[in-house]
């Protein structure tokens, strides 16, 4: 076995990112518990098969088949414009709002399609988070933007408490307890991110989206994230869309290597993948040469 | 090889670029230097009326006590019912036009159209309507406060459309995105976000719909006509008049002692017009979002 | 920081997506949306239908030619004349005086503005210019009547003096009131020009008198037209200015130093007399009416038009 081409960027003193280390010592192709996980892999949380998404009747990507499973990171990599944020909208069927967007195949979340006729995406929405590239804090004050999903999926308990748990599940609580009324705009962008998945969290969903959380950031916040998603991973499962190769190295269970390609006979590029594994498979021994190329930085 | 003196300005330019200059300089100076006379002569005429009579008092065939306390009310009733009947509907249009129309749809595009035409329309066409469709014809009101406020309205409907549609752009995407990604339907997402951050492009919009509506004559003209109104309204169905009109009518009087009244009228009137216009200045500066 | 490695929490229960609720709520919320949305066609269906019925019945009974090319117009007489070629004329020398001042002074302000003005000196201008636009076309009129039209008599050169009711008074000063919406359009469309344009000429050697003059206005034409055009139509609709200084009998003379009555002016004037429903009166009202709104709403549609030209150019 080759060397590891890409090397574990150091100063991790962090005792679950060693954990998070050393599970990926062990490297898996297939579905087998690990050092890390007391609990057997179950069914997937999200499993997309032959997804295709056009837009205007010209396909963006196609072919797409992946798993998500519950506990893990799953990234997807690769060059700008394959496709890859658009895949991850289709999960919480974000692509609903681009007005001639269509998608075709299965995506099942706990076995249910989502695309079903008589499923309403707003449902879907309220199991599944989301986190943008930007942050988006909403021009309210820190404890507004929180509970401003609670309320309005109308969820029961104390508002305050609800506030809390999220705040603490992002690793802000300490930094904003003391200023909860005030406005969202006056925190640094690595607090707005943080804030913005304590949104995602406040509504307990199962699934976090990410779409280049950290792009951004400075790397201090980029870090920071990082270790918190090594964190989250325990109870949810994550999806991440990264055009950083290192991070998703870092934190990820598994890796898509998404390209665009120009099929025989067709005049658009579309965006597919080309491989899905383990992470530590994709990164140090992929199976296809365009997946080396990228991940070794021979092409961008 | 050609010389690589760098040569002064050439004297034709100097001479073309400097009346050019000046030609500009006198375009801008014959608006701002008229709107300096007008000002200038109207106070100087009002000035020996100016005083608290012209507020409180009646409108009388007697210059020395006529005042236009009815027409100030007048207006207020009316510019008042204006804004209760204008913002919301504005607002709902605006509403839907950005946030749900489907631009692709031919009445959509209709609708779009219409108002951009509507904005265009002489002010006293919407009078004509007013006098068809209000005064007589099929809510035959008369000419009272509710037919005044109904077609004023519609005169500044478009204004208010075209104004809190920019608010509504100009609330960022990102905001609505983080909002439906939530799980919030598309109105819970107006409602809750959107709206609150564009109220103050709102607001500012409706006060200068509402300073249009103050200043129209035009077409409370033909529906209020120049009848001598000399109490205060008393309820949507009574007759009044407005400041305009009462400035109109004093105008239109032989003697002169009512042309200066007719100046003090419209000192109050521009008074008016300024805190209005202060005000949504002042709203926007203090509650305009950067984003 | 302990170093133990903590187990993960157990299995969640597998979510169900909720039955897709038929949410009439949001469905009667976009209903009511668009009710406000229509209004604004209800608004113009209206106008059409006010005007059409009386008009109709108006031409039934005077026939259109004697309408549009009759030169007198005397509707209340007997026997009475309709021939409404008076108020158009009338309507056109106030429109030209006009024009003669914010034509040329509305696009000059604005190539100022847009070219040479520093950014301060801009954001003081600009303004005034809206002050200019929001004064009450009242004001404006009493201007006309009180102060501009003795100072014209006083400088009057060569034939007869303006009378105390004149066009060129009350066509001047609309002239003022429309320059800040010529001005505004004008350099609107003059910003929307890209500064690549205008670089690659100053780069060239070009001086900022020739950039302005051959490199933006052209660029922006379009956009200046439409400013024209919605110009002329604001002029030929504006009532009070004209009710209150150009004269209320009509007037068919191409002098605007004399008394005359517009369109508009006559419709206030025939509404202030309160006819009665359905006398020939009070359908000369919605006759000139409808002449107006044909000749605006055209006007409008033709600067619409131009403006969405100029705008798809660049965006």
């Amino acid at each position: 076995m080759s060397e590891p081409i890409i090397q574990r960027s150091g100063e991790r003193h962090d005792a679950l990112a060693d954990a998070a280390t050393a599970s990926h010592a062990t490297p898996y192709a297939q579905p087998e518990p690990t050092q890390q996980d007391a609990v057997p892999m179950e069914a997937p949380v999200f499993r997309l098969r032959d997804v295709t998404v056009a837009y205007g009747g010209t396909p963006a990507v196609k072919d797409i088949d992946l798993d998500v499973q519950a506990s893990r990171i799953t990234a997807l990599i690769g060059p700008s414009g394959c496709g890859k944020s658009t895949v991850l909208r289709c999960l919480n069927r974000m692509n609903d709002l681009v007005l001639d967007a269509s998608v075709s195949g299965e995506v099942l979340y706990h076995g249910q399609d989502i695309y079903a006729s008589h499923v309403d995406p707003v449902e879907v929405r309220k199991l599944v988070g989301m986190v943008f590239q930007k942050p988006n804090p909403f021009p309210k004050s820190i404890y507004d933007n929180i509970a401003f999903g609670p309320r309005v999926l109308g969820m029961k308990g104390s508002m305050d408490e609800i506030v809390e748990t999220a705040l603490r599940r992002a690793a802000l609580w300490d930094e904003v307890k003391d200023r909860l009324k005030q406005s969202a705009y006056g925190m640094s962008g690595g607090q707005q991110q943080r804030l913005c998945i304590a949104r995602a969290l406040a509504t307990d969903p199962d699934v976090i989206l990410m779409d280049e959380p950290c792009s951004a950031l400075d790397p201090i916040s980029t870090a920071r994230i990082e270790d918190l998603l090594l964190e989250l991973r325990r109870t949810y499962a994550i999806v991440i869309v990264t055009h950083n190769m290192q991070q998703a190295a870092r934190v990820s269970d598994r890796t898509a290597f998404f390209t665009v390609e120009l099929d025989e006979g067709e005049r658009h590029r579309t965006g597919r993948i080309i491989e899905f594994d383990a992470t530590e498979k994709i990164f140090q021994n992929p199976a296809d040469a365009r997946t080396e190329a990228y991940v070794t930085g021979k092409v961008g | 090889m050609s010389s690589t003196q760098i040569a002064p300005t050439s004297q034709r330019e100097r001479v073309m670029g400097g009346l050019f200059r000046a030609a500009l300089f006198v375009s801008l100076a014959v608006g701002i230097l008229t709107l300096a006379w007008l000002i200038f002569s109207v106070v100087k005429e009002g000035w020996p009326r100016l005083s608290l009579d012209v507020l409180f008092h009646f409108p009388s065939s007697n210059p020395e006590l006529a005042g236009a306390q009815s027409a100030i009310m007048g207006t207020i009733w009316v510019v008042g019912l204006t804004a209760l009947i204008t913002i919301p509907i504005g607002v709902g249009a605006a509403i839907y036009l950005e946030e749900y129309a489907d631009r692709d749809r031919w009445w959509n595009r209709l609708i779009e159209l219409n108002i951009q035409n509507l904005a265009a329309v002489p002010s006293i066409v919407y009078g004509i309507l007013g006098l068809a469709f209000f005064v007589r014809g099929f809510l035959d009101l008369g000419q009272t406060v509710l037919a005044a406020a109904l077609t004023l309205s519609l005169l500044v409907l478009p204004i208010v459309i075209i104004s809190s549609r920019e608010a509504i752009r100009s609330v960022p995407d990102s905001i609505r995105q983080g909002a439906l990604a939530l799980g919030a339907t598309q109105w819970q997402t107006i409602w809750r976000q959107v709206l609150p951050a564009s109220i103050p492009g709102m607001a500012t919009g409706s006060i200068l719909a509402l300073s249009r509506a103050i200043g129209e004559a035009a077409p409370l003209v033909l529906l209020g006509g120049l009848t001598f109104i000399t109490f205060n309204p008393e309820g949507l169905d009574s007759a009044f008049t407005v400041l305009p009109i009462q400035i109109f009518n004093w105008i239109s009087r032989p003697q002169e002692e009512f042309h200066v009244l007719a100046a003090a009228a419209i000192v109050v009137l521009l008074v008016l017009l300024v805190a209005m216009n202060g005000i949504a200045i002042f709203l926007r500066n203090k509650y305009q979002r950067k984003w | 920081m302990s170093t133990t490695v903590t187990p993960a929490s157990p299995t969640r229960p597998a979510r169900r997506l909720g039955e897709a609720r038929p949410r009439y709520g949001e469905r009667i919320v976009k209903a009511l949306l668009f009710l406000c949305a229509a209004v604004s066609v209800a608004t113009t269906a209206g106008i059409v239908v006010a005007l059409a019925g009386p008009t109709i019945e108006f031409l039934g009974e005077v026939p259109l030619k004697d309408f549009l090319f009759g030169t007198e117009w005397r509707p209340l007489f007997s026997p009475p004349d309709f021939g409404v070629l008076p108020l158009v004329t009338a309507t056109i020398v106030v429109t030209a005086c006009a024009l003669v001042v914010c034509i040329p002074f509305g696009l000059g302000a604005a190539i100022y503005l847009s070219e040479y003005a520093r950014p301060g000196v801009r954001k003081a201008l600009k303004p005034v210019l809206e002050v200019l636009a929001g004064i009450p076309t009242v004001v404006y009129g009493f201007f006309a009547l009180t102060f501009l039209t003795p100072v014209l008599q006083d400088i009057w050169l060569f034939g007869d003096p303006p009378s105390v009711f004149n066009a060129l008074a009350a066509g001047l000063v609309m002239g003022v009131m429309i320059l800040p919406t010529v001005a505004s359009l004008s350099e609107d469309a003059m910003a929307a020009v890209p500064q690549g344009l205008r670089q690659g000429a100053y780069a060239l050697g070009a001086s900022k008198r020739i950039v302005a003059t051959k490199i933006v206005v052209p660029a922006a034409l379009s956009g200046i037209v439409a400013s024209f055009v919605l110009a002329i139509s604001r002029a030929v609709g504006e009532t009070m200015i004209v009710l209150i200084a150009a004269g209320g009998t009509p007037n068919m003379s191409w002098n605007p130093a004399q008394a005359m009555q517009t369109m508009t002016a006559f419709i206030a004037a025939a509404g202030l007399g309160d006819q009665s429903t359905g006398s020939i009166g009070y359908q000369t009202i919605f006759a000139v009416g409808a002449l107006l709104f044909i000749a605006t709403f055209v006007m409008n549609i033709f600067s619409i038009r131009l403006v969405r030209k100029y705008r798809e150019v660049y965006e």
